[in-house]
């Protein structure tokens, strides 16, 4: 198989940014809300943090609504019959209300909060997937997919004796529609696709795809830990049938993330975890589930994690999501002919602006990428480096790992300068 | 000149000591990074007296990895295979005379955890997986 080396042809153009932010999108004011920001690193350096793909940084605004809970009404939720536990109640069912909202769930019973993408898509594994996956069905995952989304199906499908059917893509790094429609088309049980790629930044086409899939009589699961936090998801529009990700991927702390379901879906579904919260009554031999969405949040919930993601996306929804796309996607319109000008780079991915957030992986020709992030890192610059947990994909590039660097809203063209002098740097020292 | 990327290591990385198949290998053992993907197949050809004739690997990663193997192959012919068992980490750490983070470690030692295992006549490290299996 060929390297994917991206678009041929369709380099964005230099010039006049076309796809200028938004004015009211204030870099500096948001930087001054993320106080890890302030820090520098390397014996002095700014720092300049690219691996927001990994995970993010947190505005005060999160740490704050965290604090407030732990020093003034810290008390277990849906438990005490007093007031700190019903402050607190109140405020971790608002969180998944305004999460509901986010994503314009038609219903906050939909999101059950759980620890991470992962995690989500692991209760949807057992508690959907072992009821659901019979002998010879069809599992569609695509080669984009992070291990998380992933694994698991790959695992249901050997217990099941179910095949798992894995979509490539095209040189350009994006999902092959005609693969995709046509294996499709021969059946699916499940189809598990990201909505955006963690190793490339393409954004798949999730709208059309779900409606393909779900013509065919699959079930559509989404993995958005790419797209929430970067751009406008909707699952109502979407139209799929589970969606999740991670709450430290969108300014929230790890621990929070969301898994959303349908009702009819979930309801049909027996729980994942059993024990406390979980259920409406214990007798010695029988047990009757809560209803949804605690059905499926057994044993205490970290329930102050969620409280801050209920805060970040207070945050990200202040900002505005579509603001925040048309930032980043600034950010690549500048850096991204920049680095494809450099001799002995190469671009994994698109080359374009269309349909991709800002996530740029790369490799220069002669230095291994855990060198490039060495370099990178004593210029203060964090990017990830490693094949991503996309093992398929990087064998699919023909490479063992890619040096990745991922924005967010509060990087600036100033440090797409400072990450060009990285690279520099870099091949200066290997030269 | 940079610290850590001195000219030595950048040398040894571009131009590999004792590179490449080594014929009539008497031991023979290949190791992985999975979190780099550095790769390190270590061959070493040992006479009845159990001391090293002739070494040599091959290699392909990063140059923290490559150029400690190149280092410490360098070492190895005339040696017991004794000699080498007892070889540790400080010793190779030393050797490469740079700053290795935390993060790095695992490759500046990749080549000693191949150099010793074919020292005991091991394909693959115990309790980790053959070679090929992952
Ligand atoms: C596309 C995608 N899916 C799933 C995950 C897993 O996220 P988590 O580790 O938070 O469960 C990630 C994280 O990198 C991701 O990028």
């Amino acid at each position: 198989m060929s390297a994917v080396k991206g678009d041929v042809g369709g380099v964005v153009g230099r010039g006049p940014r076309e796809l200028a932010a938004d004015p009211s999108l204030d870099v500096g004011r948001i930087r001054a809300d993320f106080p890890v920001l302030r820090r520098t690193v390397a014996g002095g350096k700014r720092l300049v943090y690219l691996d927001n793909a990994a995970t993010s940084q947190k505005p005060h605004q999160v740490l704050d609504a965290m604090d407030t809970v732990y020093r003034e009404h810290n008390a277990n939720i849906h438990r005490g019959v007093y007031e700190m536990s019903e402050v607190t109640t109140a405020l971790f069912e608002g969180a998944r209300g305004r999460v509901a909202a986010f994503i314009n769930a038609p219903h906050s019973r939909e999101v059950i909060f759980c620890r991470n993408a992962t995690e989500g898509i692991n209760l949807v594994a057992y508690a959907w997937g072992r009821d659901n996956v019979k002998r010879g069905d069809r599992l569609i995952v695509s080669i984009l997919e992070h291990h998380s989304n992933f694994v698991p199906w790959q695992q249901l499908a050997a217990e099941a004796g179910a095949e798992l059917v894995v979509i490539d893509i095209d040189e350009g790094g994006r999902l092959r529609r005609d693969q995709f429609e046509a294996e499709v088309a021969k059946g699916a049980r499940l189809v598990a696709i990201t909505h955006t790629s963690n190793g490339l930044g393409t954004v798949n086409p999730v709208k059309e795809l779900t409606a393909i899939a779900k013509a065919a009589g699959a079930t559509v699961l989404i993995d958005a830990a790419q797209a929430v936090p970067h751009t406008v998801v909707d699952v109502q529009d979407i139209g799929c049938d589970f969606l999740v990700f991670s709450g430290h991927k969108m300014l929230a702390p790890p621990g929070s993330g969301a898994l959303w379901g349908r009702t009819e879906i979930l309801e049909r579904m027996r729980p994942f975890l059993y024990g406390g919260d979980m259920i409406s009554r214990v007798a010695v031999d029988t047990t009757t589930w809560n209803e949804l969405p605690w059905k499926f949040e057994a044993g205490t919930s970290a329930y102050v994690d969620a409280i801050g993601l209920g805060a970040a996306v207070d945050y990200l929804t202040a900002v505005g999501m579509e603001r925040v796309h048309a930032h980043e996607l600034e950010l690549v319109a500048y850096v991204l002919p920049r680095l494809l000008e450099i001799p002995g780079i190469v671009v994994y991915g698109p080359h374009t602006l269309e349909a991709r957030v800002g996530v740029i992986s790369f490799g220069l020709e002669g230095i291994h990428p855990h060198d490039v992030a060495t370099i990178f890192d004593r210029e203060g610059v964090c990017v990830r480096a490693g094949h991503h947990c996309n093992q398929p994909l990087m064998t699919r590039l023909g490479c063992v790992a890619t040096t990745r660097a991922s924005f967010y809203l509060y990087n600036t063209i100033e440090e797409c300068d400072v990450l060009l002098g990285a690279v520099a740097k870099a091949q200066r020292i290997f030269a | 000149m940079d610290d850590l990327y001195r000219d030595y290591i950048l040398d040894h990385y571009k131009n590999p000591r004792n590179a490449g198949e080594l014929p009539g290998a008497t031991h023979r053992y290949h190791d992985t990074n999975p979190l780099c993907g550095d790769e390190i197949t270590m061959m070493l050809k040992v006479n009845d007296a159990s001391v090293v004739e002739d070494v040599r690997f091959i290699g392909r990663g990063c140059a923290i990895s490559q150029a400690s193997t190149s280092i410490l192959t360098e070492e190895v012919k005339g040696r017991t295979l004794d000699e080498l068992r007892v070889l540790d980490r400080d010793h190779v750490l030393g050797n490469l005379g740079i700053p290795i983070s935390p993060a790095r470690i695992k490759c500046a030692l990749l080549g000693l955890k191949a150099l010793k295992g074919s020292a005991w006549g091991l394909t693959a490290w115990p309790g980790e997986e053959e070679p090929g299996s992952r």
